[in-house]
């Protein structure tokens, strides 16, 4: 091999590896590239979302099950760091790490009876769940504030420096978004990654090959839940303010157009589409009458022509053109 | 401790609710019976039906019985241009894309009322004049009368489509076995747009005769169509009886538990119950059991 094949080689078989650290390069310099709290505000939001848009891609993409009910994990997540760390005075970490554990035990328990149930029955049992959590955060007014939610959640902080503006906050959030990021990636050409892609295809094929099936959809639905779990808490501690309108099935429904733009199963493809979805309504400022209305049209519209989403089904339609190209010439 | 009376009114608010959502699990099930997905707008077919019924008798100034028959015709047309314009494009026979596709074409739907209604709600008049009756010490609406009236009307006429009729025969023959139907000439295309039409006629009248009771506003159908949705799930999806059923005793379930338990969290209870069915029989009350 010449340097130049060498080189070439080894960018190929490095290609995620060095995107992912392109990628945390050019995050270590954005703040001081934006230069504007407001732009890093909302990089920061697609951060927070991001983690909980992958975990939930893990669970739809990877095992093709449906969950119209993730906001209700991002929410659990949100109002356990809120209660734990305003009532009982709890160290925001330590909190953190609690309620993640609370929900990704509350999402085993979930898992047992749910994931026995396929397709439309999934659907409602997720979505019945989401409503059943925001029906309490709505109504339960002693504990969780009721509509007008908990305000004065203390800031993270870290080895006494606290976290309590847009800059630190975006390399906590991104530090934790790449390593979803990487751990989405990873997990995806893992053992785990690929009986998901088999119980995706067929579960009785799947089973066939001595895949567990149930045991690998409950692994996924609860590492999708903790995911979701620590987004919320994040974003709790981002925003030092929550009320129950960010946890409607509304939110989840937002998070699942994320997932679908993107591209059911791409890690990438979740990056693209979480920006796309947090970045709209800022350009979208003049319509917002039609906010909704566009968001849906994108939506259907990915659907119809490119049900693979986005940045799969661009790239598909690119290698068809470059193939058909070179058996041309 | 709840007197005879109250309990008997609670009775009546329940089979209200019941016959509604039993009407919208119609719709699920019809679209779900020829295409083998949930359709996320019907939840908003329900709120049209109140939207059109409001601008016939407001707009146009129509009388009561004309309107609420425009108003579900209106809705069915409404259901069969969804299907035409947004599903049958697609031509993807992956669930999950088109079950993502209905929820897409739902946020549009909504989109499209807030623009053309306005977010603010609004006040539907009842069919006919409002003096309650009183029954045994309840009173009852006049409305209520009606809900159970078309409801059951509807589902008779329903009925007869389906056993009786040339289409009814080819949306059956569909729903078991769409190749073998296609080759026997029945145009799949056209049925989906029928399947679709009569959900959103349904919807429609759900939502034209709730909405003088509840209120009206562009999301109004959500919470009545996904009790609707869970009420198809209860009775075991896609089966016409298991509908009515579910919703019926969704309907009362709820309505007893408002009363005896608390009205804040007549949605807990509404979708714990079913959350609890579906842990217990994953295929609902009447739903057939895999294998």
């Amino acid at each position: 091999m010449t340097p130049r094949d060498k080189i070439l080689y080894f960018l190929r078989l490095h290609r995620t590896g060095l995107t992912v650290w392109l990628l945390a390069g050019f995050l270590l310099a954005f703040p001081a590239l934006a230069g504007n709290p407001y732009v890093l505000g909302i990089s920061n939001l697609i951060a927070v979302y991001l983690i909980a848009v992958i975990g939930l891609n893990l669970f739809i993409g990877y095992a093709g099950q449906i969950s119209l009910g993730h906001a209700a994990y991002v929410g659990l997540g949100a109002y356990g760091s809120a209660l734990l760390t305003i009532h009982f005075d709890l160290n925001p970490w330590v909190a953190m790490a609690a309620v993640a554990a609370a929900v990704a035990f509350a999402a085993f328990l979930v898992a047992i009876p749910t994931l026995r149930l396929s397709g439309h029955y999934l659907a409602m049992a997720t979505l019945g769940f989401n409503i059943v959590c925001h029906t309490v955060m709505t109504q339960w007014d002693q504990v969780t504030g009721g509509p007008s939610g908990l305000a004065g959640i203390p800031p993270l902080s870290l080895g006494g420096v606290s976290i309590d503006d847009e800059a630190k906050f975006h390399y906590l959030v991104w530090s934790f978004a790449i390593v979803v990021l990487t751990l989405g990636l990873n997990l995806a050409r893992s053992s785990l990654g690929l009986a998901l892609a088999a119980v995706a295809q067929n579960e009785t094929a799947a089973e066939s090959l001595g895949i567990q099936v149930g045991r690998a959809k409950t692994r996924v639905f609860v590492l999708s839940a903790v995911l979701a779990s620590l987004s919320g808490s994040l974003f709790a501690h981002c925003f030092t303010f929550i009320n129950p309108d960010s946890f409607t099935i509304f939110n989840s429904i937002e998070l699942v157009t994320m997932v679908v733009i993107g591209g059911l199963g791409s890690i990438w493809g979740s990056l693209f589409g979480t920006t796309l979805i947090v970045l709209l309504p800022e350009f979208l400022h003049f319509f917002d009458a039609f906010r909704d209305i566009i968001h849906g049209l994108i939506l259907v519209t990915v659907l119809i022509l490119l049900p693979q989403g986005l940045v799969s089904g661009l790239r598909d339609l690119l290698r068809i053109k470059l193939l058909a190209g070179r058996n041309n010439a | 401790m709840p007197t005879l009376s109250d309990l008997l009114q609670f009775l009546f608010a329940g089979l209200t609710n019941g016959a509604v959502y039993a009407l919208i699990a119609l719709g699920f099930c019809v679209v779900h019976n020829t295409m083998g997905i949930v359709n996320f707008t019907q939840v908003d077919l329900v709120s049209l039906g109140g939207m059109f019924l409001y601008s016939a008798l407001f707009l146009l100034g129509l009388p009561m019985p004309l309107a609420l028959l425009g108003a579900v015709a209106a809705s069915a047309l409404s259901g069969a241009l969804v299907e035409r314009l947004g599903i049958r494009p697609s031509r993807s026979d992956d669930h999950l894309v088109l079950i993502f596709l209905t929820i897409g074409l739902s946020v549009i739907l909504r989109g499209v009322m807030k623009l053309a209604w306005g977010k603010n709600r609004m006040a539907v008049p009842p069919l006919t004049a409002d003096e309650p009756i009183r029954l045994w010490g309840a009173t009852l609406l006049p409305q209520i009368l009606w809900i159970l009236l078309l409801t059951g009307g509807a589902v008779l006429i329903l009925a007869w489509v389906f056993r009786r009729t040339a289409l009814g025969l080819c949306m059956r023959g569909v729903a078991s076995n769409p190749a073998a139907a296609a080759i026997v000439g029945i145009d799949g295309g056209r049925i989906r747009m029928v399947s679709f039409a009569i959900a959103g006629g349904v919807g429609g009248l759900a939502g034209a005769l709730v909405t003088p009771i509840t209120t009206l506003s562009y999301d109004v159908g959500v919470l009545l169509g996904l009790k609707g949705f869970a009420a198809a799930i209860l009775g075991g999806f896609g089966s016409f009886v298991g509908a009515i059923a579910g919703g019926l005793l969704l309907g009362l379930l709820e309505s007893l538990a408002a009363a005896g338990l608390s009205s804040a969290y007549k949605e807990v209870i509404a979708f714990g119950i079913l959350l609890l069915v579906l842990f217990v029989r994953p295929t609902g009350l009447l739903g057939k059991r895999k294998g």
